[in-house]
């Protein structure tokens, strides 16, 4: 009843001064739509993140020929190591650890159907690949072992090279498509992936058979015979990966006849622990801008208090009044209370809004991922009225202590 | 004859850079249950600090108050403000309306501090203010207003919780001889109908509307009639 009623004057009193609860409410509005947003991008960042590391793969090891000249006296000065499809066979054949081992070629060429045509990255890949890297197939089928060795003119493709070319992604199994003039029926049609962390498009992809892409599309080119850069390995299970990283060294070493002295002809890197490196490094930085936000929700708690205060000053004769005809303490106390609360919870609501809305309309424009945090958003209208209370304790308790005579004659 | 207010052996004093000042010295007063008295005195002889005393506004350094029978020593603020809440009203000089608010919420707003689930608030307050003439003027702010006017809102808002005393300190000070003498009157039929009126005026024609006068001088009261 009397809360009612101490409501409806909180009310009253702040609408009488408008333009400044308005803007001591700004502060709020901004401290919680800073929170909001920065959270929103944080973990829109973060799920960005996770979803990379699910396209990679898991338990990755990247095999890289290093450019160092191996072999010393017993090799021809300067000449590179390469890798070969045997040395990946090799791999997958020794340590049985390793549950894939993907290698790929790649070059750019221009793909053309009918009318259309599209410049794509193509891959030559063994089996592995697909695997390694959860490449799943949509339509269609994945490359038989006979096609693999015979060097079929067949090519899986991503989802944004059918769309480019057919206009329908689920058109393209079945129909032919040119490669530097080469027929190529398309078999299969891959999964959609999104990008890589670096932000390029992995679905915008026609992959070949190793032997095809080497022998007949890409190949023409003899330097790209054969010669493989990289190798992605994936292993078992978490805890071998050191192991294995170790023993991928030792096969090759082995196989090139590089005594154990000299300098390795690989470099083997741990996939996996670089993108989880770069997860947390991602979950520090929203942390931190999360932190920011929350001080500039902070600093407009304090123009609450500062409001507060200036409010109660000038109203002393007012509560003098209120005192001498028979409000309690309490009354005086609650009123300042609800006050500072309404304008932190109103700018709490009006915030929410416009992060919200700021989320939806710029979100897509900046290309920001956001996920919008539905516990952050409830958790800091609720922090708010705990700010509104904690800032406004101070001025309304001062109010609720004044001494009602020496109020009545405040000048 | 009941006693609506009686004080004993009462003194008042502030403190002052160096001492203290006694503005009141050993009061000794009965005011009766329906009676009107007229507090005089100079300028600054404690007339206000001795109508806040009854009033409960203040706690006197030393000496009783008794309150339609209670005792008020030992009493908590909230205590102190429950009792001015149902059984005293205030009229100041200067009005002390709310600014921008209507007559009506002026007078309602005291209620609120006094919750009464069975009352009708709204009608309450129109109630008084018709009884001191304004009923017209209930959506009128302060600014609105005469003078005159704006101190019988004030007595209304005084009269709003039924009170059995009232308490004016100076309420014609701030007004014309005409309209103080207006007021006066409301104040008569106030008294009439049944409340204790106490109030402090130095002019001997508003205080010649009360049944006695005493005068304050030196920190001691003594009796003028
Ligand atoms: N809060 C106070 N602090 C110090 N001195 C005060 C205070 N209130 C009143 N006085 C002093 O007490 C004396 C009596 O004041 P007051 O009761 O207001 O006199 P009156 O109403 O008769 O003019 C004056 O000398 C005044 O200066
Ligand atoms: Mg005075």
């Amino acid at each position: 009843m009397i809360q009612i009623q101490l409501v409806n004057t909180a009310l009253s009193s702040l609408r009488r001064n408008l333009m400044r609860s308005m803007l001591t409410t700004l502060g709020i509005i901004i401290g919680i739509s800073a929170v909001i947003i920065m959270f929103a991008l944080g973990e829109g960042a973060q799920k960005k993140v996770e979803q990379q590391i699910e396209a990679l793969g898991t338990n990755l090891l990247m095999v890289k020929s290093s450019s160092v000249s191996a072999g010393g006296a017993k090799g021809a000065a300067g000449n590179v190591q390469k890798l070969t499809l045997d040395d990946v066979a090799a791999l997958k054949r020794e340590i049985p650890q390793i549950v894939a081992a993907g290698t790929s070629v790649n070059a750019q060429a221009q793909v053309v159907w009918g009318n259309e045509n599209w410049n794509t990255r193509i891959e030559g890949i063994n089996l592995d690949v697909l695997s390694a890297h959860h490449w799943e197939i949509q339509a269609g089928r994945t490359f038989s072992e006979q096609e693999m060795k015979s060097a079929a003119k067949v090519a899986i493709i991503g989802e944004t090279v059918a769309e480019e070319l057919f206009g329908i992604a689920s058109m393209a199994v079945g129909e032919t498509i040119r490669i530097n003039k080469i027929p190529i029926l398309v078999i299969g049609l891959l999964k959609g992936k999104g990008e890589d962390m670096r932000g390029s498009d992995l679905d915008d992809t026609v992959m070949l058979p190793f032997s095809t892409a080497v022998r007949r599309v890409i190949g023409g080119n003899s330097k790209y015979q054969d010669r493989i850069k990289r190798i992605t390995v994936q292993v078992d299970d978490p805890s071998n990966m050191d192991w294995v990283a170790a023993e991928i060294e030792n096969v090759i070493k082995q196989r090139h006849r590089v005594a154990d002295d000299e300098p390795s002809p690989v470099r083997v890197m741990n996939l996996s622990q670089m993108m989880e490196t770069r997860a947390e490094a991602s979950q520090v930085f929203s942390s931190l801008l999360a932190g920011v936000a929350g001080v500039s929700l902070l600093v407009g708690g304090i123009g609450v208090m500062n409001i507060m205060l200036v409010t109660v000053t000038e109203r002393t004769r007012e509560i003098g009044l209120r005192l001498a005809v028979g409000a309690k303490p309490a009354d005086i106390r609650n009123q300042f209370l609800i006050e500072s609360v309404v304008l932190c919870l109103v700018g709490a609501l009006l915030g929410l809004a416009l992060s919200v809305l700021a989320l939806i309309i710029a979100g897509p424009l900046f290309g920001w991922e956001m996920v919008l945090p539905t516990n952050i958003m409830l958790l800091s209208v609720a922090g708010t009225a705990v700010i509104g209370i904690g800032f406004g304790y101070y001025p309304a308790r001062k109010a609720a202590n004044l001494d009602p005579i020496e109020a009545l004659r405040y000048e | 004859m009941s006693i609506a207010l009686s004080c004993h052996d009462l003194s008042h004093s502030f403190p002052m850079a160096g001492g203290s000042l006694t503005v009141l010295d050993n009061i000794n007063l009965e005011i009766e249950t329906g009676e009107m008295l007229a507090i005089m005195g100079p300028s600054g002889s404690g007339k206000s600090t001795l109508m806040n005393l009854l009033g409960c506004l203040m706690t006197p350094v030393k000496g009783r108050l008794t309150v339609l029978g209670q005792q008020t020593a030992g009493m908590s603020r909230e205590q102190l403000a429950e009792l001015r809440s149902q059984h005293i009203g205030f009229v100041f000089q200067q009005f002390n309306l709310l600014a921008r608010t209507s007559a009506q919420d002026n007078v309602q707003m005291p209620l609120m501090y006094n919750p009464d689930p069975t009352r009708d608030d709204e009608q309450q307050a129109r109630h008084c203010l018709e009884m001191v003439g304004l009923g017209d003027r209930a959506g009128h702010t302060p600014n609105q207003l005469s003078g005159g006017q704006q101190q019988r809102v004030a007595i209304a808002r005084a009269l709003v919780n039924q009170p059995k005393i009232l308490l004016a300190d100076e309420p014609t000070g701030a007004l014309d001889t005409k309209t103080g003498k207006e007021i006066m009157v409301l104040f008569k039929e106030l008294n009439r109908s049944g409340i204790t009126v106490i109030l402090v005026t130095h002019e001997p024609e508003i205080a010649a509307y009360a049944d006695r006068t005493i005068m304050v001088r030196d920190g001691k009261v003594e009796s003028a009639t």
